[in-house]
C-alpha cells in the first residue's frame, strides 16, 4: 500500500491581493501514511487544505488526489476525501444521529445501511450512549469525536483534519490521537493533519511538512528532517548555569569546539563542531558553576521549528 | 447529480417546519388574516342583503369590515416579514455555526446549498399562502353562503401567485443580506430597515421629491398636477409593496379599470362595468413581471456572491 503518491501538488499558489497565503507548494503524500502539516497560525495550512478539496481556487498551480484534479473535479475528489474543519460545527438542535444521517444522505447512503453505519461509527468513537442526544448538549471533546464519526460516514480513502486537537483536554487529546492513528494503521486510510502542536504530531505522524509563511520549508520523516536542518547548522547545545555571570561567556568562548555563543533569555545556545557535553560539564564544575540545564537540540520538532524560525527571522 | 439538492431541500423544509420562529410567524399571520376576514365577512353579510353586488366572494379578501384592515392589506404588510424571517440567517447562520465548511466538504455542488435554501423557502411560503387562502375561501363560503364563480376562483388563484411572488422577493432579499452580512443580527436589522423603508418611507420620499420638482398649488395648471402625480406614483412603484397592492386591488376588484390618474376627458363616453378577467390580468402584467424580475435579480446576485465567497470564516 504505502509508497504510491496519492496527494500531489505542483507549484500550488494562492494569493489574496498582494499577500501570498500559499507560495509555490510542491507536496507529495503517500498512500496510507499520516502526514503532518506543521506551522504557526496563518502559515497557509488551511488554505492549502481548502485548495485540495476544491473549496478555494488556486491562483496558480495544480493539485491532484488519486489522479483527480482537485480544482476541476472537486465532486469526485470530495466523494473519497473527508475533511474535518477546525472547530467543526454541527446543527445544534439536531441529535448526533440526525447530523450523521444528513452527511450520509449527502453521500448517497440511505435507510438501513446508513443506520447501521451510524451505530458502528458511534461505537467506534465512543459516543454510543449520546448519539441520540442533541448536539447542543455535547462537550467539546464529544463534538470532536462526532466530527471523526462524521468524516468516516462516507468511508473515505483520504482524511484531512484541520487542528483536530485544539481546545481539548489532555485525556481527550490522547484518545483522539489514538483514534486518528487507527484511521491509518487499522483502516489503511491516508491521513493529513494540520496542526501547530508539535508534540502531538510527533506521536502520530509518519512524515511532516513544515510550513512557514506559505512555503514548505522542509518535509520528510522526523529524523531526516533534523538532518536536513542540522547539516549546514552544526550542533546546538542549550545551557543554563548558576551563577550566570559575565565570566561565563569568556570560559565558554575559550572552549575549542565552540563556534558561536548566543543567548536566549536564561539559556545560552552554543554552536558546536561536535558533542562536548562531557568536557563542558567538567570544566564548568571546576569553575564552581552548577549546571541547571544541558541539552542537545535535535530530533525534537520544537527544535526544528525554532531553528527554522531563527533562519526566517520570524520568531 | 441532484442528490445533494434534494437532500438539502428536505433538510431545509424540516428545519422550517420545526423551527419556533416559523410557528410564531405563521400564527401571527394566520390569526390577523382570519380576524380580518371574519370582520369583513360580517360586513358583507349585511351588504349582500341590501344590494345584489357582483363578486361578493372576492370582497372577502379586500373589504375591511369595521375596525380591522382587509385580508389583502394584512398580507401586503405582514408578507414581507414572513419572507424575511425565513431567509435572513440562511447563509451566515451556517457560517456562524461553522457548519458551512463541513457541508461543502461533502460531494455536492456549491450552488446546491443556495438553490435548496431558496426552493425550500419558496415551497414553504407557497404552502402557507395556499393554506391561508383556501381557509379564507372556505370560511367565507360558510359565512356568506355564496359560492364563488369560476372567474372569482381564477382571480383568487392569480392573487395567490402574486402573493407568492411578492413574498419570494423578500425571501430573496433576505438571503442576499444573509450573504452580505456576517452577523445574523445585522442582516435581520438590515432586512427590517428595508421593509420599513419600502412599506412606510418610500411614499413620503416620493411625495417630497415630486413636490420639489413640480410644486402644486391651488393655481397650478393641470399639466403640473399631472406631472407631479405621475412622478410620485412612479417613484412609489419602486416599492414592491405598492406594486403588489396595485396588482392585488386590480385582480380582486374587477371594477378597477386603470391604475393611476384618469382625466375626465378619458372617461367620457365610457360605459360603466367591470373588466373581464383577461383585461385585469393585462393591467397587472407589468407588476407581476417587475416583481419576478426583482426576485430573480436578487437571487442571481446572491448566487454569484455565494459562488465567489471564500469558505473560511
Amino acid at each position: 500500500m504505502a509508497g504510491d503518491i496519492i496527494i500531489r501538488t505542483e507549484n500550488l499558489t494562492k494569493c489574496y491581493g498582494d499577500f501570498k497565503a500559499v507560495d509555490e507548494l510542491n507536496l507529495a503524500i503517500r498512500k496510507g501514511e499520516v502526514f503532518g502539516l506543521l506551522g504557526p497560525n496563518g502559515a497557509g495550512k488551511t488554505t492549502t487544505i481548502l485548495m485540495l478539496l476544491g473549496l478555494t481556487e488556486p491562483t496558480r498551480g495544480r493539485a491532484w488526489i488519486n489522479g483527480h484534479d482537485c480544482t476541476r473535479n472537486p465532486l469526485v475528489v470530495k466523494s473519497f476525501v473527508s475533511y474535518l474543519p477546525d472547530n467543526v460545527g454541527f446543527y445544534e438542535d439536531l441529535t448526533g444521529r440526525e447530523n450523521l444521517r444528513f452527511t450520509g444522505r449527502l453521500n448517497g447512503l440511505e435507510g438501513e445501511a446508513l443506520e447501521e453505519r451510524i451505530d458502528f461509527l458511534a461505537r467506534r468513537v465512543g459516543l454510543s450512549g449520546a448519539i441520540d442526544n442533541q448536539v447542543g448538549t455535547y462537550s467539546r471533546g464529544m463534538r470532536q469525536r462526532l466530527g471523526i464519526a462524521d468524516i468516516l460516514v462516507k468511508d473515505p480513502q483520504v482524511v484531512i483534519l484541520d487542528e483536530p486537537t485544539l481546545g481539548i483536554d489532555p485525556q481527550g487529546i490522547e484518545e483522539l490521537l489514538q483514534l486518528i492513528k487507527e484511521l491509518s494503521v487499522t483502516d489503511g486510510r491516508t491521513v493529513v493533519i494540520s496542526s501547530h502542536l508539535l508534540h502531538q504530531m510527533q506521536k502520530i505522524c509518519d512524515r511532516v511538512g513544515i510550513f512557514v509563511q506559505g512555503r514548505l520549508l522542509a518535509s520528510g520523516p522526523l529524523d531526516s528532517l533534523w538532518e536536513q536542518v542540522s547539516g549546514q547548522q552544526g550542533q546546538l547545545l542549550e545551557l543554563a548555569v548558576e551563577p550566570d555571570n559575565p565570566q561565563l561567556r569568556e570560559i565558554l568562548g575559550r572552549l575549542p569546539d565552540v563556534e558561536e555563543i548566543q543567548q536566549e533569555q536564561a539559556l545560552y545556545i552554543l554552536k558546536l563542531k561536535k558533542d562536548i557535553r562531557r568536557e563542558l560539564a567538567g570544566v564548568l564544575a571546576k569553575q564552581g558553576y552548577t549546571v541547571l540545564h544541558l541539552r542537545m537540540r535535535q530530533g525534537d520538532l520544537d527544535d526544528i521549528y525554532r531553528l527554522y524560525f531563527q533562519q526566517e527571522g520570524v520568531a | 447529480m441532484n442528490r445533494g439538492l434534494y437532500v438539502l431541500f428536505r433538510k431545509e423544509l424540516a428545519d422550517h417546519f420545526r423551527s419556533k420562529r416559523f410557528m410564531i410567524i405563521m400564527l401571527i399571520v394566520a390569526a390577523t388574516c382570519l380576524a380580518g376576514v371574519y370582520s369583513a365577512g360580517l360586513g358583507i353579510r349585511g351588504a349582500v342583503a341590501k344590494d345584489t353586488g357582483e363578486f361578493v366572494f372576492l370582497r372577502l379578501f379586500t373589504s375591511s369590515g369595521g375596525s380591522l384592515p382587509s385580508f389583502a392589506t394584512f398580507i401586503s404588510f405582514l408578507g414581507p416579514l414572513v419572507g424575511l424571517s425565513m431567509g435572513f440567517d440562511a447563509i451566515n447562520g451556517e457560517r456562524n455555526g461553522r457548519t458551512l465548511s463541513r457541508l461543502l466538504a461533502q460531494p455536492i455542488h456549491r450552488d446546491a446549498v443556495i438553490n435548496a435554501k431558496f426552493l425550500a423557502g419558496l415551497s414553504i411560503l407557497t404552502l402557507m399562502i395556499l393554506t391561508l387562502c383556501l381557509a379564507v375561501a372556505g370560511f367565507g363560503i360558510i359565512l356568506t353562503g355564496i359560492p364563488p364563480t369560476w372567474e372569482e376562483v381564477a382571480r383568487m388563484l392569480i392573487f395567490m401567485v402574486l402573493t407568492i411572488v411578492y413574498i419570494a422577493l423578500w425571501l430573496a432579499v433576505s438571503q442576499l443580506f444573509s450573504l452580505l452580512f456576517r452577523q445574523t443580527a445585522t442582516s435581520a436589522l438590515a432586512c427590517i430597515a428595508l421593509w420599513l423603508f419600502f412599506v412606510v418611507f418610500v411614499s413620503l420620499f416620493a411625495g417630497i421629491i415630486a413636490d420639489g420638482l413640480y410644486p402644486v398649488t391651488d393655481q397650478s395648471p393641470a399639466d403640473t398636477v399631472v406631472k407631479n402625480y405621475n412622478l410620485k406614483h412612479n417613484l412609489n412603484r419602486l416599492s414592491p409593496t405598492l406594486l403588489y397592492d396595485e396588482a392585488v386591488v386590480t385582480m380582486l376588484n374587477p371594477g378597477i379599470r386603470s391604475l393611476g390618474l384618469v382625466l375626465t376627458s378619458q372617461v367620457e363616453g365610457a360605459i360603466p362595468g367591470t373588466l373581464p378577467f383577461g383585461q385585469s390580468l393585462l393591467l397587472v402584467w407589468p407588476h407581476v413581471t417587475g416583481m419576478i424580475a426583482a426576485t430573480m435579480i436578487c437571487f442571481a446576485i446572491s448566487y454569484v456572491c455565494f459562488m465567489k465567497q471564500e469558505i473560511r470564516a
